[in-house]
């Protein structure tokens, strides 16, 4: 008889033995974790809130793909680049108010301000620096959304209909271009983004926790908040409306195109504020923009297949299990450095994408492929 | 019934290599041009491009083209004929070339080795990556489509990471810095002077070879072998298998076809092609690095997919072609224009390059920090855009617009 219970579904006898597996290494995690929080609670707290401020920069990043990926049925391998974009686009803005860099604009070999074409409106203006950089960073969003929409209508609009592989390699192709020009533009100095917050932060029994941990969480939260009401509204439902049937939601009058161009402008606005937080601890403890931010998203890749392609709760789960998983990694495994090998903890979302995949293969929120034969 | 193209009499007939006599004699012709392209022959070296791509550098260049051919061959029967898509082929490259330099490399303090010769450490590299393909095979056979993308980039990744443990640096050598890797020469066993010796200039049989020569020719001849060994492999049991599953999967199971064995066999014969890539690129730089294993290289072999045309054998030929040649054509054409010093040519390059300050995209200073890229820098630009503009333009690849002039003329002067 076949499993009358959906809830039952999932203890399928052919998943027990990994299934098995992943419970076990949850209760062993668990297990460690209360034997940790008793040893040095300040120390497991901070490590808490490293692994919430992490995994909410994954989330973030991951839910710019599943918006894409709901909207188009693919995923945007460029996500890093545009996240890097979007963060240079606030590191150019806010490099002219003196008062960030303390001493004079970093010119290049030739006397010039790169990208001294992008000069910010906001300069006359007086008042706290907090909000000129807030401001600023609305007018970089702005730009990325930009650079969003150009991209979906060059690169992406004329695919409409091709192999969705097709398409995902259009971006890997993005990706690339995107990369030289970015990298050509940090590659002498590095483009700090001046967050009022700094390197600085609050401290817990004696431990530090940085102020960007916070800010991180926050505007994931404001983030997800936004796409639950978004995804209520007409627009929304639109954009759903796609997802599902491509050719029913263009015969009822829904212009598909328009939802494409949002999905990759909102994408492209995701991953910039991604970027943004990519400088920050505990991604990067440089506050600048390196070559190394647009590695966030394939960072953050683990996250999105988790929790499944198509959920905006996976992308929320998925990121902050797979934060959690590297920060408390790299906490305390470092004994094992030399075996494990510098800077292990950055393949532990990889790891944890793989076994998550043996056991279910659409993510753990994503929806299965019906197929027909 | 002679040179009447898609007429065909018998199912053998229709599946030769090469069905029709004027295939056959090109491809001969052909194949000698091949061989004999590194010479300096009397009417050969006057066709255009073996009149210089024969020569010098270019040498070795053509040489890392047919490694690049072989792994792109490999990446063909998964992808191409087998529709499995995957973004790890570099990883099994890496896997293949840690094998190679693992039986055939040195031993010393930081090192391991076992100094095997390359009878042993080049199928040795593609058994072992063959061997990982299959052990990730049960993860990578679950999932599919996009999701198969993601999983064989992970690989990548922890390919990567592979060579910043303690116990991978034994094999891989210093992260960044890498190890050396062993010669191409061909030896019985451990001795002194080789069987064949390839890595130095020398006397074969009769005629006096330079290095580069041998490399050409050794890299050509397996090239070949592997050619024909991949389309006999499409063409048989396995490669019709494997088509079926890749237009519908579940049909394919439903008439028998087994799935789970065939995309076994699919992942294993792919990383045996791209482990004996993978040691054969590292050969050719004579450093292992494991860093050259990165997602570049494996977007590098998606593109001379897409660019070439998937699922043909000639596809992956004509892709690596381009893909290698392309940046190192407008690396020469750069340096042309440089030296250039009157006429149109001088004006073009007045247009185009510029030392810094004056106007122009290519910048030709050695270092170029800023706006107005290097031509390295502007060639990864082009095979973004070439990516995206075949992929928009000609999904078919090279191989599909020749399909598309073969037919106009085929029925000309009808248009269809």
């Amino acid at each position: 008889m076949a499993p009358a219970a959906g809830s039952l579904r999932s203890l399928d006898l052919r998943r027990g033995a990994p299934l098995g597996f992943l419970f076990g290494a949850l209760g062993a995690a668990l297990i460690f974790g209360l034997v940790q929080l008793a040893n040095d609670p300040a120390l497991f707290f901070q490590t808490f809130m490293k692994s919430l401020g992490l995994g909410s920069v994954y989330a973030l990043i991951a839910l710019g793909f599943v918006l894409i990926f709901k909207a188009t049925q693919t995923i945007n391998f460029a996500q890093g680049a545009l996240a890097a974009t979007g963060a240079l686009f606030v590191a150019f803005l806010v490099q002219e108010r003196s008062v960030f860099t303390g001493d004079a604009i970093q010119a290049d070999r030739y006397g010039h301000i790169p990208f001294t074409n992008l000069r910010n409106p906001l300069n006359a203006m007086g008042g706290p620096d907090w909000l000129y950089w807030v401001l600023s960073v609305a007018i970089a969003l702005v730009f990325a959304a930009a650079v969003g929409l150009v991209v979906e209508r060059l690169a992406i609009r004329p695919m409409v209909g091709e192999p969705l592989f097709s398409v995902a390699v259009i971006t890997l192709g993005l990706e690339i271009m995107f990369r030289v020009f970015n990298n050509d533009a940090v590659v002498i100095d590095f483009r700090p983004v001046h967050a009022p917050w700094g390197l600085e932060g609050f401290t817990v029994g004696g431990e530090l926790i940085n102020w960007s941990f916070i800010a991180a969480m926050v505007t994931a939260a404001a983030a997800f908040v936004a796409v639950y009401f978004f995804y209520r509204s007409r627009l929304g439902i639109a954009m759903r409306a796609v997802a599902f049937d491509q050719e029913a939601a263009m015969a009822q009058g829904i212009n598909v195109g328009r939802v494409f161009a949002i999905a990759w402008a909102a994408g492209a606005v995701l991953a910039a504020i991604g970027g943004i937080f990519a400088t920050q601890p505990p991604v990067d403890q440089t506050l600048s923009v390196d070559q190394e931010t647009a590695n966030i998203a394939f960072r953050a890749l683990p996250a999105v297949i988790l929790g499944g392609l198509d959920s905006v709760t996976g992308a929320l789960l998925g990121g902050l299990l797979v934060g959690v998983a590297e920060i408390y990694a790299g906490q305390y495994a470092a004994a094992n450095t030399s075996w494990l090998g510098a800077g292990y903890p950055l393949i532990v979302p990889y790891v944890v994408m793989l076994i998550g995949l043996l056991v279910r293969p659409y993510g753990f929120f994503g929806t299965p492929e019906i197929q027909r034969v | 019934m002679l040179g009447r193209p898609n007429l065909y009499t018998s199912y053998q007939q229709e599946n030769q290599l090469l069905p029709t006599w004027t295939q056959k004699v090109v491809f001969t012709l052909f194949v000698a041009v091949l061989f004999l392209l590194p010479f300096d022959l009397p009417v050969i070296s006057q066709i255009p491009l073996v009149r210089f791509l024969g020569d010098g550098d270019w040498l070795l260049i053509m040489s890392r083209m047919l490694v690049f051919a072989i792994a792109a061959l490999g990446l063909n029967l998964l992808s191409g004929i087998g529709g499995q898509v995957s973004l790890g082929h570099a990883f099994f490259m890496g896997v293949g070339a840690c094998a190679a330099v693992y039986l055939g490399g040195t031993s010393g303090e930081t090192t391991w080795g076992h100094g095997l010769p390359i009878w042993v450490w080049l199928p040795g590299a593609g058994v072992a990556a063959a061997l990982v393909g299959v052990l990730v095979s049960p993860v990578a056979v679950r999932v599919r489509g996009l999701y198969l993308a993601i999983v064989t980039l992970g690989l990548v990744f922890l390919g990567l990471h592979f060579g910043n443990t303690s116990w991978g640096t034994k094999i891989a050598g210093a992260p960044a810095y890498g190890r050396d890797f062993p010669s191409l020469d061909v030896r019985l066993w451990k001795e002194e002077t080789p069987l064949l010796d390839v890595s130095s200039s020398g006397r074969w049989l009769w005629f006096e070879v330079t290095e580069l020569q041998k490399l050409y020719l050794f890299m050509l001849t397996l090239t070949i072998l592997f050619a024909v060994v991949a389309k006999n492999l499409s063409r048989s049991r396995t490669g019709r298998a494997l088509q079926a599953i890749r237009d519908r999967d579940i049909a394919a199971e439903v008439m028998g076809v087994a799935e789970f064995r065939y995309k076994l066999i699919a992942f294993a014969v792919s990383s045996f092609f791209a482990g004996v890539a993978g040691a054969l690129f590292a050969a050719l730089l004579e450093r292992l690095q494991v860093e050259q294993f990165g997602l570049f290289l494996s977007v590098e072999f998606i593109a001379i997919l897409l660019i070439g045309g998937a699922g043909t054998t000639a596809g992956p030929l004509i892709g690596s072609f381009f893909v290698v040649m392309v940046p190192e054509f407008v690396k020469a054409f750069t340096k042309w224009l440089e030296a250039a010093e009157s006429g149109p040519t001088e004006v073009l390059a007045g247009a185009m390059l510029t030392d810094g300050d004056d106007f122009g995209i290519i910048n030709t200073a050695i270092q170029t920090p800023g706006w107005t890229l290097s031509v390295d820098a502007w060639n990864i630009v082009l095979f973004g855009a070439l990516i995206i503009v075949f992929l928009i333009a000609e999904p078919l690849g090279i191989f599909g617009i020749w399909v598309r002039i073969r037919n106009y003329w085929k029925r000309w002067p009808f248009s269809y």
